[in-house]
């Protein structure tokens, strides 16, 4: 393969690894708080059909985004009374999202557009455009050095630059903050969090609310930068690898970064490997597709390092007697 | 911390289940209303479509099948404490059983190819859920993680042998070679016309087998007992000798078995043959049903009816009402999900004041709690 | 009631002033009055003591005062101010601190972490790890607690991990420290070394309020002590004026019946033999280390030891509930197969019947009807069933026959064993185990949290058994308990068994030595021992 053709894969690894990554830092700050979330992908999947539809509507992809947000955030709240004020099981509440989102989004775009659960096509404006890196253009000419900054780095949306900078971001609020060192005791030991005065419960509704919040850019991401509007089932259980990346990454933030460009990696590859031969033999994409699913399922077993969450994690926090 | 007096037995199990549903119903009314059409007729429209005649009350039925057994597995597991949510990949996989059995035999006779099947689709379908509880046992890994994982690999495995595999040279959409007549499972039109042209088949019997199985199994065998005892106390499990990693192990095994059962309904009962996706999503649907049903067989072969008649009659639904699509069951079904599963303990705090005011010796203590500073 | 007798007994408010005042204080859970309208005065720079059996309300108090619980009704003042502690963050902030029985930590974080969650100075972590780095080297200095800021807690030992609590505590300013049950799981060097720090506390200016039930920790380092029984207070009182046995009247509310009417044990043959035991806990630290001794028939064998020191490890490994890393368990002079995890199966179907130390995570499944506790663990029974089928019936008829035999109360055996009181649900797993007509009969804290007079029927039975020509092993950690009902007592400290003893012969005194590890001829009562504790 000539570079073209290893920057092009590498290129659609960082486009196809952007919404995992998102998705999966989202479910990080819950996780790490001691809350379970399965219902990554139903918050995904609400926020990239209100960002569509929203986007469709007014022609600005930033209110797209806003709405994206704002609805995952809702639905994040919803599951955070289910699961943190009335301790209800985490696991269900997930569950029941996912399904939400499943039925809301399709419902309501057959009702409001009656284009069989699609939102109209973006005009323009309505999408988020690629952004040039400064000097990307100037750059391009120099060997190797060029293309790989002017087609590899430069020209993404703002969605995916915004993503690396959360890894960061989430990285040094995790490790060098106060509110990080709560989030991580709430999630290991609430009880110490509590004993020491602070609020559980507000600590755990504080934490999901980040987590809404990029489930929002990570959805909208889906119809309105990758995509251009919002088509049925969209995330296409994309939630899922997050979640399998998230404990792949060990709860990590700079491990998840990485296990999401694997797995973005074996997304793309299998998309260019549609049909080709590997000497002789032909590789099934079912393989390479399934292949994010197995590794996490080998990890968690143990058979590859060990993949412990917190603690706490799943446990309705009560004071008990 | 208010004091708490437990609901009466009948409350706890019949009418805050009662109130959670209502609500959900209620939910799924209010979104109704606020796309401009009128829920009471909506509701009208259901009721007839799933029950009101002999064809809509078969696919009622043929959809209550499927519901049973995947509501079966989730409760099966859930009673030794597992929560199974890889029904879907399970029944999945188990088709791949049926089929290769119901062609190898479509030429005996259903009564042969029918029992064999069975036979082949639970033990791939317990193999899928098999793999999860061994994980569990031995390894420690979680088996909702894992089950998740499965359902995922599930879906890439059946899409590599149905293209590759099972598809006939001849064919070109993605689907196995059809059953020869005499391997299919007998449609109960066959013998009562009353269900004029609908698939409901033979497998409800297998489901209603299952259910008096299930409620032998858990309630009336040694294997349920402990298998009850690992669900409510795993540390006292062990203490009475349980083999916790063994029930683990077995008790995914038959849930899995169960979930592969929708194999037999779908891929030799009604399509014939094994297409792509043709679960399409019961697996999850026996969430809700195990949930409503309260792991009981009685309390899920009611869920399931109710299930079958809401997904009858929303495809009634989006063709006298346009206005309101199928997907709407998918919302109803996440709500029943949302209030009986995760939001169950909404009302259940005044519930149990409700009733303590209703006990008249009670009544001051009750009055203390409510007037009584609240607390965390 | 004897609140009169508290305010004679500790006599007007000294110069010192009262640190906190409790008036009236009430607080129920659900049907149980935890609190019924306590009074207590703490006079500062003392350590005051609040001694009761389990169960009398003791650590509701104390967390009321923490915040953690509202009172229902009642006063607080702290320093003569009257106070509405409304959450703990507001008595650290009137200057109250605790220590609880089972540590606040968090496992993966750093020492330094732990003392700053929740008393971080900015958003920022680092100018508060650096200040409390400082603050936590002095505080060491002052009053010699000495730990490493940097260890995660997870690796350091429990007594350790206590430290950092005590300086979690002084990091937010406490004045006042409350100290839950604080020696249950130190080895007695650890305590040694508690106490010490405690005593400099006080003479420092800081009030110290100890939580305990051990009459021996109450008279060794308190200056007043308050007696509570059944959510009441029933004394205040000087501890250089009161004695261990008025103590211990007040606190069960009669003369405590030391003695059991016993005849003297007739030991047959030898029918259970445990052979250098060597286990580990979970953690995978060794806990009982290469224990060896017998039991015959007609004789109890009661295991004597400061909880922590492997009795748990002991017991759970003999009956099957964990692998043992070498060694072998002879019962009837056959080796018990005990490993997998269904080893307590093998140990039941050979003849050994369990009660274990805890019923309630245990012993029973307290969401099951009581009946079908009746059956666990022998369930498998050809009695409840043929083939693999459950006979309720059968398994309904044991229960009524356990429940009249035992006088459970009430007589309801379709009752969910959760709504039993503590002695009752006791009763229920003694009658199942000892109805079972077993050789040997292993038995971890017969009375622990049970009724004084479920207490006497308890011992009664079990002397009966021992008189039936059962081979009794009796661990528990109340050593009145183990001298009134052993026919011979083997002392177990830092996962070994450090020596024997006749309960008819032996005083308190020698066998608390030999608790904590010190051997009579060697070492002088009361100094440290040079060895570190077993503990992580």
């Amino acid at each position: 393969m000539d570079l073209f053709a290893i920057l092009s894969i590498l290129d659609a690894t960082i486009r196809l690894s952007t919404p995992l990554l998102l998705a999966c830092l989202a479910g990080l700050y819950s996780e790490r708080a001691g809350i379970f979330d399965i219902g990554l992908e139903g918050k995904m999947l609400a926020a990239a059909f209100a960002a569509g539809a929203v986007a469709a509507v007014t022609g600005s992809a930033w209110l797209g985004l806003m709405a994206g947000m704002g609805v995952s955030l809702a639905t994040t709240l919803l599951q955070g009374a289910a699961s943190i004020t009335l301790k209800g099981n985490q696991l269900i509440a997930g569950v029941a999202i996912n399904m939400l989102a499943a039925g809301m989004t399709t419902f309501l775009g057959q009702t409001w557009f009656s284009q069989g659960g699609r939102t109209p096509p973006l005009g323009p404006g309505g999408r988020f455009e690629p952004i040039t890196l400064p000097f990307a253009n100037e750059l391009a000419g120099v060997p190797i050095i060029g293309p790989i900054y002017a087609e590899l780095i430069s020209g993404h949306y703002i969605l995916v630059y915004i993503g690396f900078i959360m890894v960061a971001v989430t990285a040094f609020v995790l490790y060098r903050t106060r509110f990080g060192l709560r989030l991580r005791a709430v999630g290991e030991n609430p009880k110490a969090v509590d004993t020491a005065g602070i609020s559980v419960v507000l600590q755990r509704y504080q934490a999901i609310i980040i987590t809404g919040l990029l489930c929002g850019l990570a959805g909208a991401y889906f119809s309105i930068a990758q995509g251009s509007g919002f088509g049925n089932n969209m995330t296409a259980g994309k939630g899922y690898i997050a979640l399998a990346a998230l404990i792949f990454a060990k709860w990590k933030p700079v491990p998840a970064m990485f296990t999401c460009l694997l797995f973005g990696f074996l997304d793309a590859l299998q998309i260019r490997l549609q049909g080709a031969q590997l000497g002789g033999v032909e590789i099934p994409v079912q393989a390479i597709q399934a292949l994010p699913y197995v590794l996490t399922v080998v990890l968690l077993a143990g058979f590859i390092g060990k993949a412990v969450g917190p603690k706490a994690g799943g446990v309705p926090y009560t004071k008990e007697r | 911390m208010s004091a708490r007096r437990p609901l009466p037995r009948w409350a706890d199990i019949a009418l805050l289940p009662a109130i959670n549903l209502l609500m959900a119903f209620l939910v799924s009314g209010l979104v109704v209303l606020f796309v401009g059409e009128n829920p009471l007729h909506a509701i009208q429209v259901i009721i007839y479509g799933a029950f009101g005649y002999g064809d809509g009350f078969g696919y009622t039925l043929y959809y209550a099948t499927n519901f049973i057994f995947t509501g079966l597995a989730v409760a099966v597991a859930a009673h030794a404490g597992l929560f199974n949510i890889g029904g879907d990949g399970q029944a999945y996989v188990a088709g791949l059983g049926a089929i290769v059995v119901a062609l190898a035999l479509d030429q005996t006779h259903w009564l042969i190819a029918m029992p064999a099947a069975i036979i082949a689709a639970g033990a791939m379908g317990g193999f899928w859920a098999f793999v999860p509880g061994w994980l569990q046992a031995k390894r420690g890994s979680h088996v909702v993680i894992t089950t998740i994982m499965f359902n995922f690999i599930a879906a890439a495995l059946m899409v590599y042998m149905v293209n590759r595999v099972l598809k006939p040279a001849t064919t070109m959409a993605p689907e196995s070679a059809t059953i020869a007549v005499d391997g299919r499972v007998p449609q109960l039109r066959q013998f009562l016309s009353f269900f004029g042209y609908s698939p409901v088949n033979l497998s409800i019997v297998v489901a209603i087998a299952a259910l008096i199985g299930v409620y032998i199994l858990i309630w009336h065998t040694k294997f349920g007992y402990a298998m009850r005892v690992l669900g409510a106390n795993p540390t006292a499990s062990r203490y009475a000798g349980i083999s916790n990693s063994r029930m683990i192990m077995i008790t995914m095994t038959i849930s899995g078995a169960l979930a592969g059962m929708v194999a037999i309904n779908e891929v030799m009962g009604v399509q014939n043959r094994l297409v792509l996706d043709y679960v399409a999503g019961a697996g999850f649907v026996g969430i809700a049903v195990a949930l409503m049903g309260r792991n009981h067989p009685i309390g899920i072969a009611l869920a399931a009816l109710l299930f079958g008649a809401l997904y009858q009659g929303g495809q009634e639904l989006q063709f006298v009402i346009p206005g309101i699509t199928r997907e709407m069951i998918v919302v109803i079904q996440a709500l029943v999900i949302l209030f009986t599963g995760a939001m169950e303990g909404l009302f259940r705090p005044s519930l149990e004041r409700a009733f303590m005011l209703m006990g008249p010796e009670q009544k001051t203590e009750a009055i203390a709690v409510s007037t009584a500073k609240p607390e965390s | 009631m004897n609140t009169q007798r508290s305010d004679t007994t500790v006599a007007a408010a000294p110069a010192a002033g009262w640190a906190i005042e409790l008036e009236k204080i009430n607080k129920r859970f659900g049907a149980v009055h935890a609190n019924k309208d306590i009074d207590l005065r703490v006079q500062r720079g003392t350590i005051h003591g609040i001694v009761g059996e389990n169960g009398a309300g003791k650590s509701t108090l104390m967390s009321i005062l923490y915040g953690f619980y509202t009172a229902d009704s009642g006063t607080i003042r702290v320093n003569g101010q009257v106070q509405e502690i409304a959450d703990s963050r507001h008595a650290l902030a009137l200057g109250i601190g605790m220590v609880h029985q089972h540590f606040m930590l968090v496992d993966n974080f750093s020492v330094l972490e732990n003392v700053v969650l929740g008393a971080e100075d900015s958003g920022f972590l680092k100018p508060s790890l650096t200040r409390a780095r400082k603050e936590l080297n002095r505080l060491e200095q002052e009053y010699d607690l000495e730990v490493d800021p940097d260890a995660i807690i997870e690796d350091v030992s429990v007594g350790q991990q206590q430290r950092v609590e005590i300086l979690k505590a002084l990091y937010r300013g406490a004045e006042t420290l409350i100290l839950d049950e604080p020696t249950g799981v130190l080895t007695p060097k650890e305590a040694d070394d508690l106490f010490r720090v405690l005593e400099t506390l006080r003479d420092q200016g800081k009030t110290v309020i100890l939580i305990t039930h051990k009459l021996r920790e109450i008279m060794a380092i308190t200056d007043n002590v308050s007696v509570m029984r059944q959510g009441q207070m029933v004394a205040t009182v000087k501890t250089a004026e009161t004695s261990p046995e008025q103590l211990a009247e007040l606190m069960v509310g009669r003369r405590v019946l030391l003695r059991v009417d016993k005849s003297a044990a007739n030991p047959g043959k030898t029918l259970l033999e445990v052979q250098n035991l060597v286990v580990a806990d979970d953690m995978g630290i060794t806990r009982v280390k290469d224990v060896s001794f017998a039991i015959r028939a007609g004789e109890i064998v009661g295991i004597a030891g400061v909880s922590g020191n492997g009795q748990t490890e002991l017991l759970e490994s003999i009956t099957g509930m964990r692998d043992q890393k070498s060694g072998t368990v002879v019962l009837n002079g056959k080796p018990l197969a005990l490993e997998g995890d269904d080893g307590a199966a093998r140990a039941r179907k050979a003849g050994l019947a369990h009660v274990p130390e805890d019923r309630q995570r245990m012993g029973l499944v307290t969401t099951f009807a009581e009946w079908e506790n009746a059956i666990l663990g022998y369930h498998d029974k050809p009695a409840y069933g043929s083939g693999p089928f459950l006979d309720i019936a059968a398994a309904k008829k044991a229960a009524a026959d356990h429940v009249k035999l035992f006088d459970v109360r009430p007589a309801n055996i379709n009752l969910k064993s959760s709504l039993f009181s503590g002695g009752n649900q006791q009763k229920i797993v003694l009658a199942r185990e000892m109805e079972q007509d077993p050789d040997v009969l292993v038995i971890g804290q017969p009375t622990r949290g049970v009724d004084i007079g479920a207490i006497e029927f308890i011992h009664n039975e079990i002397i009966k058994m021992r008189d039936e020509g059962k081979a009794i092993l009796l661990v528990s950690v109340e050593l009145d308990e183990i001298r009134s009902l052993a026919d011979r007592i083997l002392v177990m400290f830092d996962g070994v068994i450090v020596g024997e003893a006749d309960p008819a012969t032996a005083t308190e005194g020698e066998l608390g030595l030999m608790m904590a590890g010190i051997n009579k001829e060697t070492a002088p009562r009361g100094l440290g021992i040079a060895e570190q504790g077993p503990l992580p």
